[in-house]
């Protein structure tokens, strides 16, 4: 169940429409501050405008000077093809077609610009299409340069943002974190800023270059023939319409294949994770029609989606089809009546042909775009979250170890008050037991010397200076803390003992790892302390990734310790070897230990035993025993089994 | 492996891929047509001035535009159809084949590695099929077609287009070729970037204890740097390929004229023909283009098939007997005679050389440190996995020779990890028996010491519960899955540490409870606390895989040096009796 199955990849190529459901909040603010984030980068993306300008300018020019160079090859064609004598004007020509009642023919003559008898004049025709090749490849550098450019900007972008975001996480207040579902956080930090980059890469990059393709393109038409450029433009409409009604039920349709595959794969995951209670419960015949239905309706509303937004292309090149016969059909006609040339009817074929795919992709980029920037939103909200209150600069004397707690009230949410009130005072060099059900406020109570929250109210001092006067890495470098939770990081075993004191001998870390019987186990696997421990932590069994913290914590030989349950994983023969360990860990240091398993915190100088955030008892355990209250309740509990079994009766036999 | 399976996948789709290629034929042909018409259109209608003929061959490629596009429509679904039907057949092969898996098997892959192949892995593969019915057999249709166009207009400019497609060809994979190492290791990247980022997040306290962000914030910005490092790399190829593409198109169109004029010049090809030839160029080139793509995302693709072929391959280790035994009712006796078990490619079995037996209405408690084998034993009755040496027999009979759907109604089984389907409190509760009344139920929960507490909860039995159970805390999920075993009425029980979240008077009252109601059942209890079990028939002692001691509390204590040290820890030394 804590599987957090992979990112999915990311998908190339058509958009199956990621985040395709979410919509931006404030999509205008979100997409300006997005923007914003490219700022210090403004010289470049002036550049990166500047030279997407001049490449558009030269690709969308060169089909109209390579018009007139088909204009020219056409005019020698046709000149050469006359049999005339040498000498004869043109004009003459024309007047001796209109003659013979040739009217359209001569209409078209009558606009080229032919010699008659004289053919191609490859000299022009060369000198036209060198300047065409040269501006292709101009255009080609200029494109390439400003992608390049794009690129980088886009990237230290990210890698700043990335950046911001991890800063902000060593900021935030505990409070804010545990807040938050851990995927959820995470899922932001990471998949949103993926996608934040992807989009803003693409939208950039083919936004800018397509809009302003179809600006040039649309001028360049207006330049050849402004018919034409009309019959084009009735496109526009059309592609915006149908991308539009297409992307809508699309969008619908992936929203639910989104919500149909997340159904789908929780059960995969659940049916995986449960295979043993699914087979030894009988339960697998009606896991597998579950899934059979759940399967065939994923199908059902995937092939529906992907087939609506697989209109789009057929459809687009459809309204290209179209006008490619409009522009061949009337231009036809006109260069036949002599209203235009054969050259500026290619050129604005070619033109209507660039004109299409530009403008399809500005309309599919409304949907990355969305999505990219319901992500910035996500992650922004992270960035605003208020932060922790800034660091006192006061200075801790040399740590004796005493603490005092005066008045403490604290809660996680206002209306459930959970300390209320409670002041204690711990000599150094004592160890003191916290003891007391689930949910009693022990973990809360050292959490709060450690200042990972703030108190509602009261002080918590240390030497008789307030813990809220120093800095929190002052106050906790004092304290070497192990928690219930054993976290490792992806790392070899060395390393992850090596975290509790940096530049760490080997032979300090052979020495810890001795002391708290890691040394053991370690020398049972392959690599030894070299091993990688996983993510999974697959290769170490709970009890051993307990025993690295303790050793953690013993390297990092701090003036005061907590131990939060720091052995309840580990097999009672080990723990029992362990306290001998702690023992001498423990003395002369003044140390809070949260312990389960009562028989480990006999020895302790005072034991509290905690209720609903209230200290309810407070002594050593004689002391406590022969009071026969919450503590003694607690501990008859725990060894009374051990003498007799299932007797209803506690008190009949008490221990010792 | 990707194209055998896409190849054996695409199989019960045969008609859907004939007619998926039909349209496309049909949709090439007709975009290919369009510019032979309008070739016809320049040099017959324009250059003779025919305005009849203009409207005519117009009105024709009117009428083929039409065609072309219901073609394409029926393409795009066609293609939709097979994609995602392959997409759900392979999640069905799949899951079902998990299904057959043993956990030998499931442990081996590990869940959330078959997880991810049975989602992500299958839309990858899903993904090029859908990518291949459009391109791959479109690609090399608008090829071939456009050749034979190009070369039925015979400008003689063949050696163009091959030198044409020849350097696009190679630029294309040049720059691929670089890129496709260069998207693993982005990937790599990210992974790594995100997993510094998902251990500061669940390290947050160590980080913040041990004052270690500095070093944290060196460590992310290292890996950020080396993410971007490769993300700038990969990038800039990225972008080098359009410029380049254009630039190859391009530059062919401009050659197509110079040349070409030399032809016009010498009266053997007319400049329509001419037109007609680059746009076919052109639509070759798209092709060639079109075709390469395809395959950058073949290595991505063949990875998943891999993964996919692999669990598809594997075969489950517990297999059915083909004829199994079908006793009316099972009693419960279960005997073990040196059984052994070893993972396959482990140095060491887990268990060696166990041998017991438990009669009903016999409580069997099994103790014994971390890694002992206490789980794998428990497994092993409930033949999750098979003895490797040995013989397990219940009643009697050898569990191979037991039907295995039979031998698993008669087990209870509340395994370690306290584990709750998404549903509500009954449908859990019933999972093992859905015929269960709802007094049923609540004596299960009663027994189980969840009563008050689920009484409690919104909706009461019918309180909705999220997957894995994360909305109940671990000591309630941990009675709702004892419950859910005793609802189930099995005749074998098998507790693994199902204790260990519930706190000692919770303990004691559910053992207290639990005792009368599986009075003529056998009990297999795996224990951390020995207090919570001296009054079991048997104990068992395993330390290392092996048998250290069978018998009674009081006879352990007399003889088990390990029982001895275990109980020593647990009681403080001096107290034990």
């Amino acid at each position: 169940m804590t599987t957090t199955a992979k990112r999915p990849m990311r998908q190339r190529g058509p958009q199956i429409g990621i985040g395709a459901a979410d919509k931006p909040m404030n999509l205008k603010g979100s997409a300006k501050r997005l923007l914003g984030l490219l700022a210090p980068q403004k010289v470049r993306m002036i550049t990166i405008l500047v030279l997407s300008v001049a490449a558009v300018v030269m690709n969308v020019i060169s089909p109209r000077i390579l018009g007139v160079a088909v204009d020219k090859i056409f005019a020698g064609a046709i000149g050469g093809s006359m049999h005339v004598p040498p000498g004869t004007t043109k004009a003459a020509v024309v007047a001796g077609l209109r003659a013979k009642g040739q009217g359209t023919q001569a209409d078209m003559l009558a606009r080229m610009d032919l010699v008659p008898g004289v053919g191609i004049d490859f000299g022009a025709v060369g000198r036209v299409l060198l300047l065409v090749l040269a501006l292709y490849v101009v255009a080609s550098c200029c494109q390439l340069i400003q992608a390049r450019m794009l690129n980088y900007a886009v990237q230290t972008t990210m890698r700043r943002l990335r950046e911001d975001v991890e800063a902000k996480v060593h900021r935030l207040p505990l409070s804010y974190l545990d807040g938050q579902p851990r995927g959820e956080l995470l899922s932001r930090v990471t998949n949103d800023i993926d996608n934040i980059g992807q989009s803003l890469q693409q939208t950039m990059s083919q936004l800018l270059f397509s809009s302003l393709t179809v600006i040039g393109v649309i001028v360049m038409m207006l330049t050849v023939s402004p018919l034409l450029t009309v019959i084009a433009l009735v496109a526009i409409p059309i592609v915006m319409v149908v991308t539009g009604q297409v992307m809508k039920r699309s969008q619908k349709l992936f929203a639910a294949q989104w919500k149909h595959t997340g159904e789908l794969n929780g059960q995969i995951e659940e049916t995986f994770t449960g295979h043993e209670l699914v087979k030894v419960f009988g339960r697998q015949h009606e896991v597998d029609a579950t899934f059979k239905q759940k399967n065939d309706e994923l199908m059902s509303v995937s092939w529906r989606a992907q087939f609506i937004s697989g209109l789009v292309m057929p459809v687009m090149m459809f309204v290209g089809n179209l006008q490619y016969v409009a522009v061949c059909v009337i231009g036809g006609l006109r260069v036949a009546s002599g209203g235009m040339s054969i050259g500026e009817v290619t050129a604005f074929v070619q033109y209507s042909r660039q004109f299409t795919q530009p403008l399809t992709q500005v309309a599919s980029m409304v949907n990355l775009l969305q999505s990219g920037v319901a992500s910035a939103e996500r992650v922004f909200d992270v960035l605003d979250a208020p932060e922790e209150s800034p660091d006192a600069t006061g200075t801790l004397p040399a740590t004796r170890g005493r603490v005092e707690f005066q008045d403490v009230c604290f809660s996680y949410s206002p209306d459930k008050p959970l300390i209320e009130h409670l002041s204690l005072s711990v000599e150094p060099g004592q160890t003191v037991a916290i003891v007391g059900p689930t949910g009693a406020g022990k973990t809360t109570l050292v959490n709060l010397l450690m200042r990972f929250y703030e108190l509602s109210s009261g002080r918590i001092l240390l030497d008789g200076v307030d813990i809220t006067a120093i800095p929190r890495a002052e106050l906790r470098s004092r304290i070497g803390m192990v928690l219930q939770d054993a976290w490792l990081f992806h790392g070899t075993i060395r390393d992850n003992i090596a975290y509790g004191r940096i530049g760490a001998t080997e032979e300090q870390i052979q020495q810890a790892s001795e002391a708290t019987f890691v040394d053991r186990f370690v020398h049972s696997l392959p690599d030894g302390y070299d091993t990688v421990i996983d993510e999974e932590g697959s290769n170490v069994s709970t009890g051993e990734r307990q025993l690295m913290t303790i050793a953690r914590a013993f390297l990092a030989d701090p003036a005061m310790l907590i131990l939060d349950e720091a052995t309840s994983s580990v097999d009672t023969r080990t723990e029992v070897m362990l306290q001998h360990a702690m023992a001498a860990l423990r003395s002369d240091r003044t140390s809070f230990v949260i312990a389960h398993r009562l028989s480990t915190i006999r020895d302790a100088d005072t034991i509290l035993v905690m209720e609903d955030g209230h200290i309810v008892e407070q002594g050593n355990h004689d002391d406590l025993l022969s009071a026969q209250g919450a503590y003694y309740r607690l501990y008859m509990s725990q060894f009374e089994g051990a003498v007799v079994d299932e007797d209803e009766d506690p008190t009949a036999m008490a221990p010792v | 492996m990707l194209a055998r399976l896409v190849k054996e996948r695409l199989r019960p789709y045969l008609p859907f891929v004939i007619a998926l290629t039909a349209f496309q034929l049909v949709s090439v042909i007709a975009q290919l047509y369009l510019p032979n018409l309008n070739a016809d259109i320049l040099d017959i209608g324009v250059v003779t001035g025919n305005t009849t003929y203009i409207w005519h061959t117009g009105g024709w490629m009117l009428l083929i535009t039409a065609f072309q596009i219901c073609a394409a429509v029926g393409a795009a679904y066609m293609g939709a159809r097979i994609a995602m039907g392959v997409g759900r057949d392979l999640r069905g092969a799949i899951f079902s084949k998990v299904g057959s898996f043993s956990a030998r098997e499931v442990n081996q892959f590990g869940a959330p590695s078959l997880i991810t192949r049975s989602t992500n892995d299958v839309q990858q593969v899903q993904m090029v099929v859908l990518m291949g019915c459009t391109l791959m057999i479109s690609a090399p249709i608008m090829m071939v077609g456009g050749v034979v166009m190009a070369l039925e207009e015979d400008v003689g400019l063949s050696w163009l287009m091959v030198l044409a497609v020849v350097v696009l060809a190679t630029v294309i994979s040049l720059i691929v070729r670089k890129m496709v190492p260069g998207f693993r290791l982005m990937q790599k990247r990210i992974d790594l970037v995100n997993r510094v980022m998902r251990e500061h997040l669940s390290g947050v306290r160590v980080i913040r204890a041990f004052v270690r962000e500095p070093y944290e914030r060196k460590r992310f910005t290292e890996v950020n740097n080396s993410l971007t490092d490769v993300a700038i790399r990969v990038g800039a190829l990225m972008m080098t390929m359009f410029p380049s593409v254009f630039l190859v198109m391009n530059a062919s169109t401009v050659a197509i004229w110079w040349f070409g004029s030399h032809q016009i010049d010498q009266g053997s090809v007319q400049i329509g023909s001419l037109t007609a030839y680059m746009t076919y160029l052109i639509q070759i080139l798209m092709s060639v283009m079109m075709a390469t793509f395809m395959f950058m995302m073949i290595p991505r693709a063949s990875v998943s098939a891999d993964r996919i072929t692999e669990v598809l391959d594997t075969e489950p280790s517990v297999e059915p007997p083909r004829n199994p035994l079908r006793p009316s009712a099972l009693r419960g006796v279960v005997e073990l005679d040196s059984v052994s078990m070893q993972y396959p490619g482990a140095d060491e079995p887990v268990l060696r050389n166990v041998t017991l037996r438990a009669e009903p209405g016999q409580t069997v408690a099994i103790v014994g440190s971390t890694g002992a084998g206490k789980t794998t034993l428990i497994s092993l009755i409930a033949r999750l996995f098979d003895t490797t040496a040995g013989t397990l027999k219940i009643d009697g009979i050898d569990v191979h020779d037991l039907d295995p759907d039979q031998l698993w109604g008669h087990i209870g089984i509340v395994p370690q990890k306290a584990y709750l389907f998404s549903g509500t409190v009954a449908s859990n509760l019933r999972y093992g028996n859905p015929e269960a009344t709802d007094e049923q139920l609540w004596e299960a929960l009663t027994v189980a010491q969840a009563r008050d507490f689920v009484e409690r909860m919104e909706g009461g039995l019918d309180a909705e519960i999220s997957q894995g159970g994360t909305n109940v805390s671990g000591g309630q999920r941990q009675r709702l899955c004892i419950a859910r075993a005793l609802v189930a009425r099995p005749t074998i029980y098998l507790f693994d540490d199902s204790f260990s979240a519930l706190d000692l008077a919770t303990d004691r009252r559910l053992r207290a409870a639990l005792a009368p109601h599986v009075t003529s059942a056998t009990v297999f209890l795996v224990a951390q606390r020995i207090s919570t079990i001296t009054g079991a028939d048997q104990i068992v002692v395993l330390d290392d895989g092996e048998v250290k001691g069978i018998g009674t509390h009081d006879e352990l204590m007399a003889d088990c040096e390990e029982y001895q040290e275990i109980v020593a820890s647990q009681t403080g030394g001096e107290d034990a009796a």
